[in-house]
């Protein structure tokens, strides 16, 4: 008896949800456009791959072997060199934005060079710090060539020069394309986006109108109330994560190393604990503004900062380490990358789940406990 | 003259509303400051590119004085710590897979013979690619430790080139993300404020009573205007101070620059936040409209990844982006010390956005769509 009663009044419960959720056309726009929007940046709009970086090569020697020396520069297909000849120009070029970086040939270059101590000056502008490095080793491994070319050219008689050759593989990702590692994150930024912008403002609206007070007088009990919440966002969350899987597998052709199923689970699993977190938020603070900036705080931003999503998370200070641990989306964000890209490792996706299995179940029954019938 | 004294004491007795309604809750006081001055803190510890610890293992065959020298070399860096020693090329996989490890360093047997009779070594060096951005840093890493070693080894290059980076002289890339911050960080409040100033009085009735009162929609927009662009300086000015004083991220450029730069950048954003509120009806709906803008402006601004790496399309969209023109123009100020003259272009979109939406906004005040 008590048990169907538990489902009718679910059911009711779980209906008028939906249509709350469906009547609003914002909700709708945050859940499934938002993702839609989020695909395609993460996928066309964001890379950390430079190309075509602007160098100015600034010849003050202006002798064939300096211009040899610098030749490299035209065949890389990362950079566009920019022919200037002097400094004062060239630094307008960076102050004005219109280049990234000076290679400097002194007037003096040959002659050292001939005496074995040829030096080249290449000036970065440090604002963007990753560009930078980019076109520093871009430069370094341009200006090789030629030298390498050289040295083939002496090299079939044994030189006697010992050196070492880095013979190089990058696993799961031999490309090194930052989309790979960029779509699977995604899966975690929109899973928990729906979480801290949708359930977050849930509860906390009808503690604002007071609907709530008015819930307590009905025999729905707190769980139902709270089941009955999560499942149209599950919904929601389900839609979106076919669509980025679609994405990933057809429009990226990211890898899915592991299987399928394993994947889906995963991912459901974090949608529940993403929602639930947004649910306990919206049930403690009562009030839509606070509830969305602490879901905000709490939740998303985390989640895009510190859970390893771009900012690698073994260059952080210990502090920060212990902090994205605690992180839900730290776990997700971890096994999700391996199970696109490295395969079904099972020792990570037991514990990983295992982490976010319980966080479920800690924050259903916090919300649970936050919504028992009791005025204040 | 009375008519000009008037308008300002109707905009001020609703800018001091205002104000009150701001304060007057005690969690509200603290949300206004306390997020910028956490997420400040954290992101600037935690939203870096650098490498400053790469575990690796290695899988030593040679076991000879060469191959030891150079781990040495690579030890010495601070950088790599080595978290195991394979002794067979079965066990890499393990160490990869399980996270271990970023890179395992694979010595083949003849390593030590072949340098000894002058020839080329190869070193192999197998990267979890997980995260390419990590992998191909030390990837690069590595290839400089190596070409040093080479150098030690009697091989110089002829040609040598010397590095100077200007405004950032270790290319730290906390430098180029904290000020970014300053912009980026204040923005999502500023809109959300000034979207939400309507929007409750829209949920509570009490903006069509606001209507009827003398005010001219002018008035109530620079009354309903000037608040949030007063907290989302004082934000500003929060993750100012806490890169100068906290990070010590030396500022070169002139600071009323700066903040003429953050009034135009606020006045944007408050602009767009009151052009969202006025086709919101429920604080809900403008909440999520100011989510749903908030995040392609974040990812199209240059904040993570620069604009000009973004395929052609995408860039000329950026240009309707304040924070895309408020992210560059703080950088440059406060990195570059770049003048008035060498950032006037970033003013240009940042005015024209406030431009249209403000006016845009009062007008919808009376002409609402939603």
């Amino acid at each position: 008896m008590s048990a169907s009663g538990f489902t009718r009044r679910l059911t009711a419960l779980t209906r008028k949800e939906t249509r709350q959720m469906v009547r609003d056309r914002s909700n709708l726009i945050v859940g499934l456009l938002l993702p839609v929007v989020l695909i395609l940046l993460f996928g066309y709009g964001l890379s950390f791959d430079v190309r075509d970086a602007r160098v100015t090569v600034v010849l003050e020697d202006s002798s064939p072997t300096a211009r040899d020396a610098v030749a490299g520069l035209e065949g890389s297909a990362y950079l566009a060199p920019i022919w200037a000849t002097s400094m004062a120009e060239a630094e307008r070029m960076i102050r004005a934005g219109e280049s990234d970086a000076i290679l400097r040939v002194p007037a003096d270059f040959s002659r050292r060079l001939a005496a074995g101590d040829g030096r080249l000056q290449l000036l970065l502008n440090g604002v963007d710090s990753n560009t930078a490095a980019s076109i520093e080793g871009y430069v370094n491994s341009a200006l090789a060539i030629p030298s390498q070319q050289q040295a083939d050219r002496t090299g079939n008689k044994p030189s006697g020069v010992a050196s070492i050759a880095i013979v190089q593989r990058m696993w799961f990702n031999e490309a090194g394309e930052s989309t790979w590692y960029l779509v699977p994150g995604l899966i975690v930024l929109v899973m928990t986006l729906i979480g801290a912008f949708l359930t977050s403002l849930l509860v906390a609206r009808e503690w604002e109108r007071g609907t709530l007070e008015a819930l307590f007088v009905t025999p729905v009990r707190p769980l139902e109330l709270v089941l009955a919440k999560l499942v149209p966002y599950l919904v929601i969350g389900a839609i979106d994560l076919a669509l980025c899987l679609l994405a990933a597998r057809f429009l990226f052709e990211v890898p899915m190393r592991g299987s399928l199923p394993v994947i889906v689970l995963a991912c459901l699993l974090y949608l529940t604990v993403s929602l639930a977190l947004g649910l306990f938020i919206s049930a403690i603070t009562r009030n839509q503004f606070a509830a969305s900036q602490l879901a905000l705080l709490a939740s998303f931003m985390p989640a895009m900062m510190l859970s390893g999503f771009v900012f690698d998370l073994r260059n952080v200070p210990t502090i920060i380490q212990v902090i994205s641990q605690f992180l839900p989306a730290t776990h997700f964000m971890g096994l999700i990358k391996t199970l696109f890209m490295a395969g079904n490792n099972w020792p990570d996706i037991v514990r990983d789940c295992s982490i976010l299995t319980l966080y479920a179940i800690v924050l259903i029954i916090l919300t649970r406990r936050a919504l028992r019938k009791k005025l204040d | 003259m009375p008519d000009i004294a008037r308008t300002i004491a109707g905009i001020l007795a609703l800018f001091r509303k205002e104000m009150l309604a701001l304060v007057k809750d005690p969690a509200n006081r603290a949300l206004l400051f306390m997020p910028a001055l956490l997420q400040a803190l954290l992101f600037g510890y935690g939203a870096t590119y650098d490498l400053t610890h790469v575990p690796y293992a290695v899988l030593d065959q040679s076991r000879g004085a060469a191959s030891g020298e150079f781990l040495a070399r690579l030890d010495g860096t601070g950088v790599f710590e080595r978290v195991a020693t394979l002794t067979a090329s079965s066990e890499i996989a393990g160490v990869i897979d399980g996270g271990d490890a970023l890179l395992v360093i694979s010595i083949p047997p003849d390593f030590e013979a072949r340098l000894a009779t002058g020839r080329q070594a190869p070193l192999q060096v197998i990267l979890d690619g997980r995260n390419s951005s990590t992998a191909g840093a030390a990837s690069a890493y590595v290839a400089s430790i190596v070409a040093s070693h080479n150098r030690s080894l009697g091989n110089a290059s002829p040609v040598t080139v010397v590095r100077r980076s200007w405004f950032n002289p270790n290319l730290e890339s906390r430098w180029n993300m904290m000020p970014g911050l300053i912009a980026s960080l204040s923005m999502l409040q500023t809109l959300m404020l000034a979207a939400l100033s309507v929007a409750r009085e829209r949920e509570q009735g009490t903006f069509d009573q606001l209507l009827v009162t003398p005010l001219t929609p002018l008035q109530i927009l620079i009354g309903k205007a000037l608040p949030s662009i007063l907290v989302g300086l004082l934000q500003s000015t929060i993750i100012f101070l806490i890169i100068l004083f906290w990070f010590e991220i030396p500022m070169n450029g002139s600071v009323w620059l700066l903040y003429l730069g953050l009034v135009g950048f606020t006045t944007a954003s408050v602009g767009i936040g009151l052009s969202i509120s006025a086709v919101s009806l429920t604080m809900q709906q403008a909440m999520l409209y100011t989510f749903m803008l908030v995040m392609p402006l974040m990812l199209l601004s240059g904040l993570l990844t620069p604009v000009r790496n973004m395929p052609f399309i995408l860039q000329i969209a950026t240009y309707v982006n304040p924070l895309r023109f408020g992210i560059d123009l703080v950088r440059r100020v406060y990195l570059e010390g770049a003048g008035l003259g060498d950032v006037a272009f970033d003013f240009v979109p940042l005015l024209a956005v406030a431009a249209v939406t403000l006016p845009l906004a009062a007008w919808l005040f009376r002409n609402r769509l939603a």
